[in-house]
Parts: structure tokens; C-alpha cells; sequence
């Protein structure tokens, strides 16, 4: 009897097993580590399912072994068997020690020739530096042909989504970034661990506060064009939760557009409401000045790198903010005005803990800077 | 020679007399009450940290959820995991090892009777100190692992409290490690070789020594955590000459011996359940005592495995790929002897049994998600998402605490006297195991999806919302077991006895052949030892064929000189232990709040020992 129900539950848990595999290989998951988009995920992939097959194989035997031993020898009612004392046998042990290691042997052979190949930094990849701050991702294109137009040449600088052109080679340089942002409670922006993830591309590589992005990188490329999510994997502090960042891969003719706009300054906004918030941005009437504190924005005089950088926060690759909490547009293309709004009020209240400290702004400052920053396309 | 009830003390340094009624719980010497108090106080902290567990799961189990705001969800995950694992299943153990090794090597009592109990107490005060943070401004909210620079610059006393309550109880580990391996080591009754001691013994001094030389580095490193954090050393921030990674390698040099000190004990409690409930001997007893050793040595060489991604470079990846691959082979030979040990037996299903059953079953399906963790490139991909969480529950929870539990029914009428509720326990075990599976299966595809660790929320675009709900309904699931359980004991403590053995298994080992509850001395005579699983040969002789024979009552039990108990010696109470581990949290806080308050800590500990050495050694 017992042992039916542990062969029904044997049944239930494989199908169990069964729909979680099928699920898991849907392709509705945004993180699915099994569903690579590139070279570096597919290889990381691949090299596990070699050893996923052998593990399911010593599953079935040891687990069907223990319901099979365990239905054959259940004691029965009314018959006092005394089974043959057996103490061990040196062959079959001796056995079931080499076996395992024959295994171990062969799957940890490519594993480890994987190792030192995902290692590997091709001499012509493009160089990109990640950095990660309390709590979200800012990216610098360190070639030279990315550098900006304007100013002192510095390299393109984005935030929160890493804009890549498609099968093109790419190196990641990962620093963790102590930025002088500070939250109400005026803490700092502490250099932290973080942990640099995109599972459809590339698994993690830690970013570790004092190695300058020189040693930690992540090499990859991502096959088509699409949207690839990510978030940091290192528990980094309160919001760690909320680390996210989208990758964009743009085919050749979109990329080409969007490093020449992106080699643009921001431009100075027309409309009255706008000017008014860039007036506010850089306090340059006397009233305002707080955001310059913290962010650049390219061709004015804000520069500072405490806080991530908006000279293209419109651009439609810019797809979210603060850390990807927030969508940067509503669904039909049109500026998310309330989110941003919501943001500015009261950083805190959106996102706990979020560096960025509450100004009290008017309303009508609110209304002026978000006209504003949505003229920065 | 003196004797039990000690009379008649002289001088200001009175021993307390009393070894009966509540007072006498805080100043018992006594292993078992010991191990008690231990078994208690940790299962009182297992329902903390399933409390914890549930506030998690809850929290998880919708997208965008605002049960728990971010700060809450970080303090409850980090205080979930460092009860689960600094005060239930290592004090667990703990209680087991304390009660049991003295009974299963024919001692009296433990080397260092007062010793053991200071570790207690030091432990539980380290626990209650740790769990204070809650009220005073916060409980740690850096994650077990404390990782460092984060752990060393979050602002308030949260993360302090963390450096300070392992420092704590990890003197109390330490201690009793200390005195558990001695014991084992000198403490043998006539006879009892090391290799006829039983496997959960053997198991028990292998921990003692991981304890004994894991706890170092983490004291060392949470020294300096602590000297960063309040005096503004420089250990492990790199603006100042520091090094974030050297936390990691101290912590995981300790963190992962301290996984095999988590598992190792409930290798021995499935070692001593599975024989007895097959009826056969253990299968291939050296080559599963000799496996435990081997894991031992080799866990002190894997710890890179958990820093995979940490950018050590090739090298050492690929080194530690290779030892994190090699110590699945003594694992796996466990495995298969421990079904040696079930093959051709005549199994009782009662609930121990289920349990340790359960035990191997579970433990499988985390020791080979455990290997896939050595295949590094991939592991880059899985360390820091819920695939990790599943692994390890399935080694902690489904190995671990499943026999724990295991143990706990096994050994329940040894201790109280009383059996638990069989029926009950058939239940619970099913309604958990199911419970189990459903919270922890489902978190490997949840791993593989893309679900990172340590997330207090997650969007509902991710596509994780389904497997997330079924692991909540799991975890409550859990619970309920757990429950009835907790019931399960309070009803069978109200009940009166209906015990009519001291051997109710039909036992192979020496600690079945006391009364149940022991007396007070153990043993009336110190039993001479002829081979392993000495009792049962004393039960059963082995026919030419191999068949068991049962030996006649009394044909060749020892004769018992009727000497009684006025003649045992006994170590006396102490109140000392109780007052020196008193003056731990006192620096504790000291270091938190004032200086006044470490130096009466630091009295309170010089005048506690100077008590201790001067007390009278046992009133003639």
C-alpha cells in the first residue's frame, strides 16, 4: 500500500518535473539563462547539458533504486524475516567510488577548456566600461571612435540601458563606482559588489570595488537585434532588488544613427516650459541648481558623475530609469510624464533609499524639468 | 567516593546541590540535560526562522508585492538564514551530539561537564543577543555572507550586531567543540575502538575538528569586520589600501566546512536509523567513516566555488572546478552504501525510518544540482539565483533537518520516555516532504528563468509570477507540518508513558542499553565493549548461513555487579557557566554602546572564572 502511494507520487513529482521543463524553456521568461541570444550564453549553456544528462540518469537509477529497494524489502505483517547479515562488499564499493570519478572526469574536461576560453579578450573588441553605483548601471564606449563631439572628447556615457550593435564583439571592463551621490539620510553612495548579468547573453562576473574595471570583464555579443534584460546579481545594499538594465543590440544602419546622435550635445530646448526647467536644472537664474550637483548633461555646464548621465534621457533607447524601476515611455511611445513627475517629488517614496534626495519641488518646477528632460533626445 | 547527591559543602564558594526541579536546569552539568536544553532552544529558534521563511515566501508571492519593503525583506532573509543555520541546525546538532556521543561510547558524561554547559549558555545569550538587534534599531541586513564592503559601511548597528552575535556564539561552538572531541577521543568505554564506534559518533568528531578549525578564520575575519566597522580600520575597504575579497575568502574558507559541519551530523543520524530499521548491519561501516574524514579534508578546499565569479582568473577556477567536482565521490559513496545498508533488508517503515529515507532521497537531488555547480562557465550563469537557494535547501532542509527530524522521533523515548504519536508522525513526514518539494523544486527553474537571489520584489514581466506562487504554497505547506509536529510533542509530553521497553527499535547501539530516560549516571556499570554494534550482537548471533539468530534472554549478557548508584561519581552543578557567559553579551553591546559596559563584561567573565576555578571540586 505504501509503496503505491510512493509510486503515485513518484509519477506526480515526474510530471511535475516535466511541465517545469517545458516551462522553463518558454520563451515568456525575460531572464532565461536556457534561452541564449549569444555566443557566451549558448556556450555557457551548452557545456552544462552534457553533465545535466548524467545527473538525470544517477537520478533515475538512485532515486527509482530507493523506491524499488524500499517497496521490495518493506517488512510484511505477520513475517518475522530476519534478513542475511551483510557487512559490505570492497568490490562493488571500490566500484561505485571509480565509477563516479570516471564520470567527474569527463564532463570537467570541457568545462574547464570553457573556462579558459570565455577568458579569452579578442584584441578588436569593442571596449565598453560598466560601472556599477548604489543602485544602478552607468556605461562608458571607451574606443575612440566613440568619443563625443563637444567639450573635452570624452566617451558617449548612458545609464541604465547598455545600446550594442549586433554580432559585433564586445568587451565589458567592470568597475564599481563609489559615486558622491547622497540619500536624505545624507549616507553616501558606498563602493559595493555588484554582480554584472544578462542570462540570454552572458552569465555573471563580478564588480569588485578597487579593481578598475582592468581585471573583472565579460566578453560577448548578442546574435540579432532585440531588447536582452539584466539586473545585478550581488546582494549591493538596500535596493539591491532594483538593479536592472536592459541591453539593446541595434543592426548596422540603427547603430550607426545612434552613435551619431549620441556624439551630439543635448539640445537646448524651444519651448518656453522646457527652458524654463533647464533654467531650473542648472540654477542659472538664481533659483534651482540642484540636479547639476549630481548629473551631466553634454554641451551645458552640468558634468557632474554622482548620478547618471542625461544628455540623451529621451532617446528612445533609454527605455527606463532608476535603475529600470521606471519605464521612460508609456506603451504608445508618448513621454511617461507621471512616473517621472512621481520620481522627482519624492525619489524616495518610488524607490526607497534612492540616492537622489527629495527637493520638494513645486509643481510647477516638476512640470518645467520634465518638459525639460524629455527634450533631451 | 562520593556520590550523587552531594551534601555538605564548605566555604563561601558553595556548589549547588539540587539536581532535580527548574532551578536545577541552570546549573545542571549534565550532558543530557544539556543536550535538552540545546534540542529546546533551537527549535524554538527553527520556528523563528520558519516564521522568517514564511515572511519571505509571502512576500515573493506576487510581483511588485508590498508586504515588505526593501529594508524589512533584507533584514528577514539575512536573520532567516542565520538562525536556520548559527541557531537551529548546527545547535540541533548541537543537542544530539551532546546528548547521545556520552551514551553511544559508554561515558558518564563529557570531558568537561562545566565546560559544556558555558557553551550553552554562551550560546544562547549569543542568540538572544543577536535576535535583540530587532529592537534596537534594526536586525543585520547584509546577508549571512556579510559581504564586505557593503556589510562594513552600512550605516547604523545592524550589520555590528552581525560581527558581534557570531563572534558569540561561535565561542560557544568552539568550546564545545573542543570538549566533544575530546570526549570522544579519551572518553571510550572499555573496548570501544574507534572503529567500533558507531557512525554518528565518528560523524560527530570529524565536525568537531571542522569547528575546531573553521571557526578561526571566521573569528579572525569578523574581528576585522567589526574593528572596520567601529574603529575605522581599513581590512576591507579599497580607498584605503584595502581588499573587499579577502572577507570572501575568509568567509567561504570557514562557510564552506561549515556546510559539512550542517550536514555531517544528519549523515550519522541516517547511519544509525538505516541499519536499525533494515535490520542489517551498516554497509560498508570504514568505507563510510573513511568517506566523512575525506569529506572533511576536501571541504577545506573547495571554498573558491563559491567566488566562481568573483574574477579570480582562470587558474583558480579551474583548480577549485576540479576539487569542487572530487568531493562528490565520497558523497556519492555514502549514497550507495547507505542503499547497501536498505537492499535485502526487512524495512520498517515506522517515522524515523521515512525520514532518513526522505533524507537520502532529497539530499541526491542537491548533491547533483551540487555538481553541476563545479562546471564552472555554467556556474557563472546559476550562482546568485534561486538554482543556488534550491540546491541548497535540498542539502540543509532535505537533507539536514529532514534527518533531524528523523532523529528526533528515533531518539524521543531515549530522552523522554515516551514514544511519539506514530500515526501523527507518518502525516507530518508526507504532508513536509510534499510541502519540501513543492517550495524548493520549483525555485531551480526559477534559478535557471533568470530569478536572482535576494530580491525582495520581482515584475510580473519577468514570467516568474506561477513558479514563485507554487513555492509559497509550498513553504505553507511546510508549516503545517512543522505544526503538527510541535503537536505531536506537546501532546505525547502530556500523556503518560506507554513505553514498555528500553528498546522499542529493536537497537544495535549502546545507548539502548540504559533506561529511557537514563539515569542520571548513564550507565550503571561502564559497559566493556566486544565489537561494533555491540548490543545487537548481545540480541542476535549469526547463524553458518548469516541469518540472525535470536540469543535466549540473558544467555550472554554481562552480568550486572548489583552495585548502585550511591557509589557513581558524578561531577557536581555549577552556577558558574551560567554566570561567566552572562559577561559575553555584556562586551557585546559594550563595543555597540559604551566602554563602561565592556569592562563589567570583562569583570563579569574574570570574576565568572575565577569562581570557576576556585569552587570546590565536589563537597566530601
Amino acid at each position: 500500500m505504501r509503496g503505491n502511494v510512493r509510486k503515485k507520487l513518484l509519477w506526480v513529482g515526474g510530471l511535475l518535473l516535466l511541465t517545469a521543463v517545458l516551462a522553463a524553456c518558454g520563451s515568456n521568461l525575460q531572464q532565461n539563462s536556457f534561452d541564449p541570444a549569444g555566443p557566451t550564453a549558448q556556450s555557457e549553456k551548452d557545456v552544462l547539458m552534457l553533465p545535466l544528462a548524467i545527473a538525470a540518469l544517477i537520478f533515475v537509477v538512485v532515486e527509482g533504486g530507493i523506491v524499488f529497494i524500499a517497496i521490495r524489502f518493506r517488512h510484511k505483517k505477520n513475517q518475522d524475516r530476519m534478513p542475511k547479515q551483510l557487512h559490505g562488499n570492497s568490490r562493488l564499493e571500490i566500484g561505485w567510488t571509480i565509477a563516479p570519478a570516471v564520470l567527474l572526469a569527463i564532463v570537467v574536461v570541457p568545462a574547464v577548456s570553457l573556462i579558459w576560453k570565455l577568458d579569452r579578450v579578442p584584441p578588436d573588441a569593442m571596449q565598453i566600461k560598466v560601472e556599477g553605483y548604489q543602485w544602478w548601471w552607468g556605461f562608458q564606449y571607451l574606443d575612440q571612435d566613440m568619443a563625443v563631439d563637444y567639450g573635452d572628447k570624452g566617451p558617449i556615457t548612458t545609464a541604465d540601458v547598455l545600446v550594442i550593435p549586433a554580432n559585433t564583439t564586445i568587451n565589458l571592463q567592470l568597475a564599481s563606482m563609489g559615486g558622491g551621490a547622497r540619500d536624505d539620510a545624507g549616507n553616501p553612495d558606498h563602493m559595493v559588489i555588484h554582480s554584472f548579468w544578462a542570462p540570454q547573453l552572458f552569465g555573471k562576473q563580478d564588480v569588485i570595488p578597487g579593481l578598475d574595471g582592468q581585471d573583472n570583464h565579460i566578453v560577448f555579443s548578442a546574435w540579432e537585434p532585440g531588447t536582452y534584460y539584466g539586473q545585478c546579481a550581488e546582494f549591493c545594499g538596500l535596493q539591491h532588488g532594483i538593479m536592472k538594465f536592459r541591453i539593446i543590440a541595434l543592426d548596422a544602419t540603427d547603430w550607426q544613427a545612434w552613435v551619431a546622435n549620441h556624439k551630439q550635445p543635448a539640445a537646448t530646448p524651444t519651448d518656453t516650459l522646457a527652458a524654463q526647467g533647464m533654467d531650473l536644472f542648472l540654477g542659472s537664474n538664481g533659483e534651482g541648481g540642484w540636479c547639476i550637483a549630481c548629473h551631466a548633461i553634454g554641451g551645458t555646464e552640468a558634468a557632474a558623475t554622482a548620478g547618471p548621465n542625461l544628455t540623451k534621457f529621451a532617446d528612445r533607447t533609454h527605455e527606463c530609469f532608476a535603475g529600470c524601476l521606471e519605464e521612460t515611455f508609456n506603451p504608445d511611445g508618448t513621454p511617461n510624464t507621471e512616473a517621472l513627475s512621481a520620481w522627482l517629488r519624492d525619489p524616495g517614496a518610488v524607490k526607497m533609499g534612492a540616492k537622489m534626495p527629495n527637493y520638494h519641488l513645486t509643481e510647477e518646477q516638476i512640470q518645467a524639468l520634465v518638459a525639460y528632460l524629455y527634450t533631451l533626445s | 567516593m562520593a556520590s550523587v547527591s552531594v551534601s555538605g559543602s564548605h566555604g563561601v564558594l558553595r556548589r549547588p546541590m539540587s539536581t532535580t526541579g527548574f532551578w536545577s536546569w541552570f546549573t545542571t552539568v549534565d550532558h543530557k540535560k544539556i543536550g535538552i536544553m540545546y534540542g529546546v532552544s533551537s527549535f524554538l529558534f527553527f520556528i523563528l526562522g520558519g516564521v522568517e521563511a514564511l515572511l519571505i515566501r509571502s512576500q515573493l508571492a506576487k510581483p511588485g508585492n508590498t508586504l515588505l519593503n526593501a529594508d524589512q525583506y533584507n533584514q528577514i532573509f539575512t536573520m532567516h538564514a542565520l538562525t536556520m543555520i548559527f541557531l537551529f541546525v548546527m545547535p540541533m546538532s548541537a543537542a544530539f551530539f551532546n546528548y547521545l556521543i556520552p551514551l553511544m561510547i559508554g561515558a558518564r558524561d563529557v570531558a568537561f561537564p562545566r565546560l559544556n554547559a558555558l557553551s550553552f549558555w554562551v550560546f544562547l545569550l549569543g542568540a538572544l543577543f543577536l535576535n535583540s538587534s530587532w529592537f534596537l534599531g534594526g536586525a543585520p541586513d547584509g546577508g549571512w555572507f556579510g559581504y564586505a564592503p557593503n556589510s562594513t559601511t552600512e550605516p547604523g548597528n545592524a550589520m555590528t550586531f552581525y560581527a558581534l552575535g557570531l563572534l558569540i556564539t561561535g565561542v560557544a561552538s568552539t568550546i564545545g567543540a573542543i570538549n566533544l572531541a575530546i570526549t570522544v577521543i579519551n572518553m571510550r568505554a572499555p573496548g570501544m575502538s574507534m572503529f567500533r564506534m558507531p557512525v554518528f559518533v565518528w560523524m560527530g568528531l570529524v565536525v568537531q575538528f571542522l569547528l575546531a578549525f573553521s571557526l578561526p578564520i571566521i573569528t579572525v575575519a569578523l574581528f576585522q569586520m567589526l574593528f572596520d566597522r567601529r574603529w575605522g580600520t581599513a581590512f576591507f575597504d579599497p580607498t584605503r589600501g584595502g581588499e573587499p575579497l579577502l572577507w570572501q575568502h575568509m568567509f567561504w574558507l570557514f562557510g564552506h566546512p561549515e556546510v559539512y559541519i550542517l550536514i555531517l551530523p544528519a549523515f550519522g543520524i541516517i547511519s544509525e536509523i538505516l541499519p536499525v530499521f533494515s535490520r542489517k548491519p551498516l554497509f560498508g561501516y570504514q568505507f563510510i567513516v573513511f568517506s566523512g574524514i575525506a569529506i572533511g579534508f576536501i571541504g577545506f578546499g573547495v571554498w573558491v566555488h563559491h567566488m566562481f565569479a568573483t574574477g579570480l582568473g582562470p587558474v583558480a577556477n579551474t583548480a577549485f572546478g576540479i576539487t569542487t567536482a572530487i568531493i562528490a565521490i565520497p558523497t556519492g559513496i555514502k549514497i550507495f552504501n547507505w542503499m547497501g545498508t536498505m537492499y535485502g533488508g526487512d524495512l520498517r517503515f515506522d517515522t524515523p525510518m521515512l525520514y532518513a529515507v526522505g533524507a537520502v532521497a532529497m539530499f541526491v537531488i542537491g548533491g547533483l544540482s551540487g555538481v553541476t555547480h563545479s562546471i564552472v562557465p555554467s556556474d557563472y550563469q546559476q550562482t546568485d539565483t534561486y538554482y543556488i537557494v534550491a540546491h541548497f535547501h535540498y542539502v540543509l532542509f532535505g537533507g539536514a533537518i529532514f534527518a533531524l527530524f528523523g532523529g528526533m522521533y528515533y531518539w524521543w523515548p531515549k530522552v523522554f520516555g515516551k514514544m511519539l504519536n506514530e500515526r501523527w508522525g507518518k502525516v507530518q513526514f508526507w504532508i513536509v516532504i510534499v510541502g519540501f518539494n513543492l517550495a524548493f523544486g520549483p525555485m531551480h527553474i526559477l534559478g535557471l528563468g533568470g530569478m536572482i537571489r535576494r530580491e525582495y520584489t520581482y515584475p510580473a514581466s519577468l514570467g516568474l509570477t506561477f513558479w514563485n506562487q507554487v513555492s509559497t504554497v509550498g513553504a505553507f505547506t511546510i508549516a503545517v507540518g512543522v505544526l503538527l509536529f510541535i503537536i505531536n510533542a506537546v501532546r505525547t509530553q502530556l500523556k503518560p508513558s506507554t513505553l514498555t521497553t528500553d528498546d522499542p527499535w529493536d537497537a544495535r547501539t549502546l545507548e539502548w542499553t540504559t533506561s529511557c530516560p537514563p539515569a542520571d549516571y548513564n550507565f550503571e556499570t561502564i559497559p566493556t565493549v566486544h565489537s561494533l554494534d555491540d548490543f545487537w550482537h548481545k540480541k542476535y548471533a549469526e547463524d553458518e548461513s548469516g541469518r540472525l539468530v535470536r540469543v535466549p534472554a540473558g544467555a550472554s549478557g554481562e552480568a550486572h555487579p548489583g552495585h548502585g548508584a550511591h557509589a557513581i561519581h558524578l561531577p557536581s552543578p555549577s552556577f558558574w557557566p551560567l554566570v561567566v557567559s552572562f559577561g559575553f553579551p555584556l562586551l557585546g553591546y559594550g563595543v555597540l554602546y559604551s566602554w563602561w559596559l565592556i569592562g563589567l563584561g570583562a569583570a563579569v567573565i574574570a570574576v565568572g572564572l575565577v569562581g570557576w576555578a576556585l569552587e570546590p571540586s565536589v563537597a566530601e
